[in-house]
């Protein structure tokens, strides 16, 4: 299935997984295995389960009651849905970042330190090189090294969601969720962040919800195309974009569906 | 990657979590417990009076430290009485103001008036009691009093209630004082009652030629009547309680009038006046059931308020 | 036909004038309650109010000693008051979901908010008067924190729940336990709003009588011990007005006008920042 000449790693191996809304079945009986440091995308039409996929793998669906999901999600091999997964030391390696940017109301340097602190002791100076790291990792850091210590909610929204990237490589994740994270943002700042993601790929296992599949073709190297909590297909992107297996992707793709 | 994510941290952040969420919660809890202890308190202290006169203290009309002979029959009809004038006047004025701030007044003129409303509520109880007795009473008594006594006293049925003389201050001061402190109350929830209602359904109203009158009247009061109601059941409740307002313009006297002019007594007003000065173990005991009483009937009505208010809230919700 | 529609032409231009008086109604009292306050607060409104203490009957004097208690207890009641309804209403916005324990607490809460005063008066008394055996400024900022802590609860309640739910899961996301998420991040963007609750509540602790009645009682002199009986506004101001002194009654004005300009600045502050905050998140 996975047919490029790179050498690839599984990182997220997925078995069996079922997901409710209390008695709502969202996805349905799920298997995939996700590569290391590469960009896989989740398209399929609004409702399809894409977003609730990435909501397992980081387990952000526990923040709210009935909701609950089955099977295995392995993590290097560690089961995540396990009872006995601790979910803050799990979050902290599986990094997320939304559709809408989310800047804490608190500095620039605080938001980006916020979680860098959470599970490190370091000193002023390291935080400052982390700080200072994970904002040039974001291309962020010339527009706003001079104000550190200004609120992040007064940057724009482009700059904003770059700081919300900066702010979740900053833990040092192994995993990066992006939720549809260019959907609030203009053309430029979409851009932005597109050549970001490419960037950050060769460090981090990137998995990309979008609705938008021409973002899906230019950024990802793996595409999965679901459809009412169902994974119809799944495989390298330019396979799944110019010679799909399932006739439901090539409506979809094609602009027959939706 | 490093593994820098150390089992200590883990383990902090756990028992933090734990520690939090407990402190929250016993503070939650604390709340019931608050409840519980204010009723259990005021048990305790009128038990006394509750094994001297059992249920004839809430029938008796007696309340006599002489003799020790204590009755809640007078402050409990003074309490109800002077509600019922103030609901009576604050229910139309509350739905005029309500109506005239969500549909008639200009756009640019809603917020000062909403806020000036609201100030009406945040002026202390004590300075509407000052204001009544001084300057609200004297003026009653002088240029409204005798009209009402003229023509109202004659009238069979109603008469007795305006028969006597023009004093200023009683019942009907009280009612009529309590009525302008819980105007604000009513109305502020019956204005954000009405504006949840659903513009499409005012618009197709409107669309059919309705006019604004009929669509308050027809289409915006049904839709929102339980609110409605649970706003004036609110007021109710800030009326029953009221003492310093009360207080000064009612009178304080235990006894029964059939006439709305004359001076009488509220069980939130008796307490005032006579329980730092009540000696001997039976007196206090009498006034704190009295504060029991109060508080029972006060919980009830607000329990009902806030029940019709969740009805509302909740209906909104699912169609939302 | 016509006449139909003149006659509810006619009925709506009567129903909209009479809400239109109502409301006239409404600001007529407010003015004139006002007025009242003013024309015979301010001629007594000397720097003595402020400088010396409550005078004995057909005396000059001030209301220093009374000023300084109120303070002195709201201030105590906020302080004991304030982090009680923040943690409880923490409790009802963020750990609220599940269990029997949120919703009756919600319940109970809003009955309290508006409970009569006068029984929360007698409460203290009962468990904390009584017991010590004479009225204190103790027992007067613990009645007051009681009428705290229901305002408080509800604003943060109400405050938290207009936090959107994606800066809850962004902190998360981090991998952050939820007591920091909250601390650092839920509470922190509820701040204003918070803020203006606790306003709102001094607003009205600062003005209430009926419960200062059985607990503080009044003080004549100046008293800085809180376990003693203390002087404070409102109580100062239903004694001297209802006696038959002229020097009292001028005083009681001075201090109503005084009491009044502090609780509806408060207002109006508290709604300030609220505006300001709404903006913001």
């Amino acid at each position: 299935m996975m047919s490029t000449e790179q050498s690839v790693t599984p990182k997220l191996i997925v078995r069996d997984l079922n997901f409710y809304y209390g008695a709502e079945r969202a996805l349905k009986d799920i298997n995939l295995t996700i590569p290391e440091k590469m960009v896989t995308a989740f398209i399929g039409p609004s409702g399809c389960g894409k977003s609730t996929m990435l909501r397992t793998f980081n387990r952000m669906y526990q923040l709210y009651p009935k909701q609950k999901a089955t099977g295995e999600v392995l993590l290097d091999g560690n089961n995540i849905l396990d009872k006995k997964q601790d979910l803050n030391t799990l979050r902290a390696k599986i990094g997320m970042v939304f559709q809408k940017p989310t800047p804490f109301p608190m500095s620039i340097y605080d938001n980006i330190a916020f979680g860098a602190k959470l599970y490190e002791n370091l000193t002023r100076r390291e935080m400052d090189e982390r700080v200072e790291w994970a904002l040039k990792k974001a291309a962020l850091w010339t527009e706003v090294k001079d104000k550190l210590k200004q609120s992040g909610t007064g940057l724009s929204g482009g700059q904003q969601q770059r700081l919300c990237i900066a702010r979740a490589i900053a833990v040092k994740p192994q995993i990066l969720l992006l939720d549809e994270p260019t959907s609030a943002l203009d053309p430029i700042s979409t851009a932005h962040i597109e050549k970001l993601i490419d960037e950050l790929k060769g460090e981090f296992t990137i998995i990309i919800v979008t609705h938008n599949m021409q973002q899906a073709a230019r950024v990802s190297d793996y595409t999965a195309y679901m459809y009412l909590g169902d994974l119809i297909e799944f495989g390298d992107t330019s396979t799944v974009f110019t010679n799909p297996k399932r006739k439901e992707t090539e409506d979809y793709i094609t602009g027959r569906f939706g | 990657m490093p593994t820098f994510l150390r089992d200590v941290h883990m383990k902090r952040h756990n028992l933090l979590d734990t520690l939090f969420r407990n402190i929250t919660r016993l503070s939650a809890f604390a709340v019931l417990l608050l409840l519980v202890a204010i009723i259990v308190s005021l048990i305790i202290g009128s038990a006394p009076s509750i094994k001297a006169f059992g249920f004839n203290f809430l029938t008796s009309t007696d309340w006599d430290p002489v003799t020790d002979e204590y009755g809640a029959f007078v402050p409990i009809v003074g309490t109800l009485a002077t509600s019922a004038i103030a609901l009576l006047i604050a229910i139309p004025v509350s739905f005029g103001i309500a109506l005239f701030l969500t549909e008639l007044s200009p756009r640019w003129l809603r917020r000062p008036l909403g806020i000036a409303i609201e100030l009406l509520a945040g002026i202390p109880s004590i300075i509407y009691g000052m204001w009544g007795l001084f300057v609200f009473a004297p003026l009653f008594a002088d240029h409204v009093q005798p009209w009402l006594i003229e023509e109202l006293g004659p009238l069979p049925i109603f008469g007795p209630l305006f028969q006597g003389i023009p004093m200023g201050i009683g019942v009907l001061t009280a009612g009529i004082i309590l009525a302008i402190m819980v105007i604000p109350f009513i109305a502020s929830v019956m204005r954000d009652v009405f504006e949840v209602v659903p513009t499409l359904l005012k618009e197709s109203a409107y669309g059919l030629g309705a006019t604004t009158w009929e669509v308050m009247w027809n289409v915006v009061l049904p839709y929102t009547k339980i609110g409605v109601a649970g706003g004036i059941m609110l007021g109710l409740g800030r009326a029953l309680g009221e003492t310093m307002a009360v207080t000064f313009v009612i009178g304080n006297a235990h006894e029964l009038s059939a006439s709305l002019m004359m001076p009488g007594n509220s069980i939130s007003s008796a307490l005032a006046n006579e329980f730092n000065e009540a000696v001997g173990e039976l007196y206090t005991s009498a006034l704190i059931e009295l504060g029991l009483i109060l508080f029972l009937i006060t919980f009830i009505v607000l329990s009902l308020a806030r029940y019709m208010l969740y009805i509302l809230a909740k209906r909104e919700g699912s169609t939302a | 036909m016509l006449t139909l529609y003149t006659r509810r032409r006619l009925i709506n231009a009567m129903g909209l004038g009479i809400s239109a008086l109502a409301m006239l109604f409404g600001l007529f009292w407010l003015g004139w309650i006002l007025w009242t306050l003013l024309a015979n607060g301010l001629p007594h409104l000397t720097t003595a109010v402020f400088t010396q203490m409550t005078p004995p009957p057909n005396s000059s004097g001030g209301l220093l000693n009374a000023i300084a208690g109120s303070l002195t207890m709201t201030f105590l009641a906020a302080l004991i008051g304030t982090p009680i309804g923040i943690l409880a209403g923490t409790y009802l916005a963020e750990f609220g979901q599940r269990g029997w324990l949120a919703p009756t607490t919600r319940f109970i809460n809003d009955v309290l908010l508006s409970a009569p005063s006068i029984v929360i008066g007698l409460f203290i008394y009962e468990m904390y008067v009584v017991k010590i055996g004479h009225f204190s400024g103790w027992a007067g900022a613990l009645a007051l924190s009681i009428l705290v802590i229901p305002i408080v609860i509800r604003t943060t309640e109400n405050m938290l729940r207009l936090v959107p739910n994606t800066l809850r899961e962004a902190a998360a996301a981090l991998g952050a336990p939820q007591w920091k998420v909250i601390n650092m991040v839920t509470l922190r963007a509820a701040r204003a709003g918070i803020i203006t609750g606790v306003l709102l509540a001094v607003a009205r602790i600062s003005g209430e009588t009926a419960p200062l009645l059985f607990t503080s009682l009044n003080n004549q002199f100046w008293s800085s011990d809180l376990d003693q009986p203390m002087a404070n506004l409102p109580v100062v101001i239903f004694q001297f007005a209802m006696s038959p002194y002229e020097d009292w009654q001028s005083l009681a004005w001075a201090g109503a006008l005084l009491i009044t300009i502090s609780v509806l600045t408060l207002n109006i502050m508290a709604r300030v920042l609220f505006r300001q905050s709404s903006t913001t998140y």
